[in-house]
């Protein structure tokens, strides 16, 4: 079965913030939550970078291992979805995510935590709504896996930065392009997502 | 050599010096020659040996959202998974062992003299009130936080996983509020406390009388016993290092990141673990452990004998001070 992953190539990334609105549009993310975000390293300096950036639906999830209420789970194409039924708000799967992907809606005072929120990779929620269900888009956002479809903000990515897929099949891809036009700065989070990196 | 020619052979050394740069240029074209862009980009390997996270700007604003990644997350996961499950299981329950342990030993710490019938006052009613705040919340404290670590490895099996979750969410809120009521506690207790536990040259002798876990030598003691010290003072510590380390995890980046609310929670796990251990102790000596003394903080008072044989000093003072005061009143 494939194993689905992202992977931002950020020679092409032009930081148009497309994929962050596709996401906002496609899934009615609540105020406040961006389940996807563009970050700029090097921001005006030589060498600067844009990397899109979401859940990275990581092999051996540390978000799914730290969960005291084990609410959070892979699916068998590798996708980390959750139950917002069983989540507590706790705050530990944000601790433990090397991507910052796990967002809290603000319940009440301070910091006080609601359910958390996250890139489905638009396959939907891990709650036992029927898949495609309106109970389901209300809740996590769309189900275009579920349709047969690719996450919306790589389909929407202007320049094709933004890979989703097939992990093998999207590290093929990346691996051609870096090997036609000569250059690459690698596949941001994939060694610390995956254990494993493309070959550049 | 002419001024002219001088110069020529400096125009000639420029254009030597310009080929060479150009050449070193060369190397960051890529195969078609196009410039290479990714020649002075930082790679994430460089950018993560140079910082434990790699930060950008972000056009949202989320400021804090400008982490593009933190690994150290996946060290976050290991402590909490591997070591705190183990670490914790072991000092709890190596706590317990020893506990019953020395309860097989040495039995039930008996008043020698048999009690006298007399009582005297240990504890007034607003220390009591200080220590049962500071005891209920830290219980409950205790039972909710370690629900986060253990509760779904022991509980969750038992009572499946829509009733666990129920039940944590609760754990979670009353977690959260109780900490106000044991930091008040806390500080109550901290300068109810205070001057009676300030250390003194009566706790060495103490000590070289074996604490009281000798039955033929008489270990003297103040009002509170050099072990009666060490569980202040340890609590004072450890109850301050948890409140503190709480109150950052309980307001998420209120002048904190990322990496600090990690070690927050780390020490905040660490020190619980070794506080409730400790606290183990202090319940199984003031209950199970010993006669006449869950009195002094049951009905606040002792039995005359239990406080000549534990607290000879502070009886004798106590008398002396009752005497003066009848002394004083003129008879009826």
């Amino acid at each position: 079965m494939a194993r689905m992953k992202f992977l931002c190539d950020a020679d092409r990334c032009i930081d148009c913030n497309a994929c962050v609105t596709a996401c906002k549009n496609e899934n009615e993310v609540p105020w406040g939550i961006n389940r996807r975000r563009v970050v700029t390293i090097n921001d005006g300096k030589p060498g600067e970078r844009s990397v899109s950036m979401a859940c990275m639906h990581c092999t051996d999830a540390p978000c799914a291992s730290v969960c005291p209420v084990k609410c959070i789970y892979p699916t068998d194409d590798g996708i980390v979805l959750h139950n917002k039924d069983l989540c507590i708000g706790c705050g530990y799967c944000f601790y433990a995510c090397p991507f910052g992907a796990p967002q809290y809606p603000q319940v009440g005072n301070f910091g006080s935590r609601g359910k958390m929120d996250k890139c489905t990779y638009c396959a939907g929620g891990g709650g036992p709504e029927a898949p495609g269900s309106a109970e389901e888009y209300a809740k996590y956002g769309s189900n275009r896996f579920g349709e047969g479809k690719l996450p919306m903000c790589a389909e929407m990515c202007s320049t094709k930065s933004l890979l989703a897929g097939d992990g093998d099949i999207i590290a093929q891809l990346y691996e051609e392009r870096v090997e036609t036009r000569g250059y690459g700065s690698g596949a941001w989070g994939w060694t610390t997502a995956y254990n494993e990196d493309v070959k550049t | 050599m002419t001024p002219f020619a001088r110069i020529r052979f400096a125009a000639l050394l420029l254009v030597l010096f310009c080929l060479t740069t150009a050449s070193v240029l060369a190397q960051k074209l890529g195969p078609d020659g196009a410039p290479n862009p990714t020649a002075s980009v930082t790679s994430q390997k460089t950018l993560l040996e140079q910082a434990p996270r790699i930060q950008g700007r972000i056009d949202i604003p989320d400021v804090k959202a400008g982490v593009l990644m933190q690994p150290a997350g996946r060290t976050w996961d290991y402590f909490h998974e591997v070591l705190l499950h183990w670490g914790a299981a072991l000092v709890i329950v190596g706590m317990i062992a020893v506990l019953a342990l020395a309860y097989l030993i040495m039995g039930r710490l008996r008043i020698e003299s048999g009690r006298s019938g007399q009582t005297i006052v240990r504890f007034k009613a607003f220390e009591r009130f200080a220590h049962w705040l500071t005891a209920v919340s830290f219980v409950l404290l205790g039972l909710t936080g370690l629900n986060v670590t253990f509760g779904k490895i022991l509980l969750r099996p038992l009572v499946g996983p829509d009733a666990f979750s129920d039940i944590s969410q609760i754990a979670k809120y009353i977690h959260n509020f109780t900490s106000f009521a044991f930091v008040a506690g806390l500080v109550l207790i901290t300068l109810l406390f205070f001057r009676d536990n300030l250390f003194k040259r009566i706790d060495i002798d103490w000590v070289k009388q074996g604490g009281g876990f000798i039955k033929s030598k008489h270990a003297p003691a103040g009002r509170f016993n050099l072990g009666e010290k060490m569980v202040y003072w340890l609590s004072v510590a450890a109850g301050i290092a948890v409140s503190a380390s709480g109150f950052v995890l309980l307001f998420p980046f209120y002048g904190t990141d990322i990496a600090d609310m990690q070690i927050a929670q780390v020490a905040h796990a660490v020190i619980a673990i070794l506080f409730i251990a400790l606290i183990l102790g202090h319940i199984y000596i003031g209950t199970l452990g010993m006669e006449g003394a869950f009195e002094a903080m049951g009905t606040g008072e002792v039995d005359i004998n239990w406080a000549r044989e534990h607290h000879d000093r502070w009886l004798a003072e106590k008398l002396e001070a009752e005497s003066r005061q009848a002394s004083a009143t003129p008879a009826e």
